[in-house]
């Protein structure tokens, strides 16, 4: 295993020392290890809060700012957080307005911050409110599994609920937002070589050189079915075919088309990768509206993409085009 | 036969600690076929953690110190293990009673069914549940049909081994494993392997309180 760290066991903590140290505008409680907005909590706003395992950098403390998250916490490499840091996340975003938890649909994640929503129910009475996001196609027959797992759309529902929030919106708006982002978002990743996370050292899993994963999780779960690698092209058609499938994407006011990166992937390759989405929606007769490409959701050094497609109308676009300040996404400041 | 004290308790959570420490490997193994790869190091962590608690105040009865080694899984581990370990420990805590034998059968049994309602995993979902529910249905037979509680408990150990098996053949349907389909079928589940080690622990050391 060659990476650049310390020690296996100190990377979240170094890393998190890192982010304070270059983002002053943030606050990072590193005893819970969960970055803050440095102005939270934001009188009379709706909290946003979000976490999850590290590893999928810029996800999720790197889009805590003006118009997205208020507050993330970093699990463990791949690991979700405990209750106690999302309590200690929820309690300092909370200005009165309520606080929403955008939780990405995996076993530990759901678990953690239930656990957490009924701990500041008990001691607080912050009203809490979950919103799970559950876009990952390539998860078939899910009502004999743990459900459709929650990938790309987070990042959608975490700037288009944050920009609802800033506008001085209320909880159930805010929540009703995120809600209908991630049932009309849908997603489909694929990989080129697996991720090493630091405490394991070796490859989480085995991909031989001339084939790829299809549909395969954030974590390196295995997807619907292993490939021989193939042009941009057919990987664009290869992962776009069951989103379309899945949603109408048709019609209205068009979609909003992600091209994320799993990390190992130059942006380069990403720009080709979109240029023949583009190709193909336009044959499948979807407009695009809105685009974003870039790495924002990675599985540590892994290679390969995920393309996720959200269907959009002129309040969600508006909400995309409002201002964001984060370390990842800025516009409009 | 000894009331569950938190002596007696104390010795069935550092023979789990032992347990997971002596299998962490095997159980990172199990884990890494059908799941994440972790499980044996969390399981290590968190129960490493919760003795070095209950070292660090040794609580004074058993419900202070089921719920201080619950508080522990669940500030410690994360994933999925840490709140359903802490929910069987915390929802014992609540229920153990005068810790008699069958108040301890009572509670080991609301211990199950927090985790059954944190987890929402049924029978043959291949998961925990599939040895800690067996366990917990021959532990109240056993205790109420009178018998001594190293009897009830070796019952209990037996009948967690036999669901953790009768599992192995099916294909999960919750938790990490369920995203493999059919591949997941034909392998031991490692939260139920780590269900078993906790059941056997029990029996080696609150059956001979």
């Amino acid at each position: 295993m060659k990476k650049l760290i310390n020690d296996p066991a100190d990377v979240v903590d170094d890393a998190l020392r890192g982010m304070a140290a270059a983002h002053p505008e943030l606050r990072i409680d590193s005893e819970h290890r969960v970055v803050f907005r440095g102005d939270a909590p934001v009188a009379g706003k709706v909290g946003l809060v979000s976490g999850g395992g590290s590893g999928h950098e810029p996800l999720h403390g790197g889009f805590v700012g003006l118009g997205m998250l208020d507050a993330a916490c970093a699990g463990e490499v791949f690991t979700s957080p405990v209750p106690d840091q999302m309590v200690a996340a929820t309690q300092g975003v909370d200005a009165g307005a309520g606080v929403l938890h955008i939780v990405k649909n995996y076993t530990g994640d759901v678990m953690n911050f239930e656990m957490a929503a009924e701990l500041v129910a008990a001691e607080s009475g912050t009203e809490v409110v979950s919103v799970v996001t559950d876009d990952d196609v390539a998860v078939q027959d899910s009502l004999y599994t743990a459900g459709r797992r929650g990938v790309g759309v987070t990042v959608l529902v975490e700037k288009l609920a944050g920009a609802a929030a800033e506008q001085g919106r209320p909880l159930a708006e805010v929540a009703e937002v995120a809600r209908r982002v991630n049932a009309q978002g849908r997603s489909m990743g694929m990989a080129l070589t697996s991720c090493t996370v630091p405490s394991a050292g070796k490859p989480t899993f085995n991909l031989p050189a001339g084939e790829m994963e299809l549909g395969v999780g954030i974590h390196g779960e295995p997807g619907r079915r292993r490939v021989p690698v193939a042009p941009a092209r057919e990987v664009a058609e290869m992962l776009l075919e069951p989103v379309l499938s899945d949603l109408d994407f048709t019609g209205g006011d068009g979609v909003l088309a992600f091209v994320n990166g799993m990390g190992g992937t130059p942006l380069l390759e990403l720009y080709v990768v979109y240029a023949e989405v583009q190709a193909v929606l336009a044959k499948a007769g979807v407009t695009v509206a809105r685009s974003l490409v870039g790495s924002y959701m990675t599985s540590l050094e892994m290679a390969g993409c995920s393309i996720t497609l959200l269907k959009v109308d002129d309040e969600l676009i508006r909400l995309w085009d409002a201002p964001v300040r984060t370390p990842a996404l800025r516009w409009g400041v | 036969m000894g009331t569950m004290d938190a002596d007696a308790l104390g010795a069935w959570v550092r023979e789990y600690a032992r347990a997971v420490t002596e299998h962490r490997d095997e159980l990172t193994e199990l884990d890494s076929a059908i799941g994440d790869a972790d499980h044996g190091t969390n399981m290590h962590r968190g129960m490493t953690a919760a003795v070095a608690a209950l070292d660090a105040s040794p609580p004074t009865d058993g419900a202070a110190l089921l719920k201080t080694v619950a508080m522990t899984m669940i500030s410690k581990v994360g994933g999925t293990s840490g709140p359903l370990y802490g929910t069987l420990f915390l929802r014992m805590s609540g229920a153990l009673d005068d810790g008699s034998p069958a108040a301890f059968a009572a509670a080991f049994r609301a211990g199950v069914e927090g985790v059954v309602a944190r987890g929402k995993a049924e029978l043959q979902d291949k998961t925990m549940v599939d040895a800690l529910l067996p366990a917990a249905d021959a532990l109240t037979e056993a205790v109420g049909a009178g018998q001594e509680l190293d009897v009830a408990l070796r019952a209990a150990a037996d009948a967690a081994a036999k669901g953790r098996d009768s599992v192995t053949p099916l294909v999960a349907r919750k938790g990490r494993a369920s995203y493999l389909g059919e591949r997941s079928a034909d392998h031991v589940d490692p939260g139920a392997e780590s269900a078993v080690l906790l059941v056997e622990a029990a029996a080696a050391t609150l059956g001979r309180s």
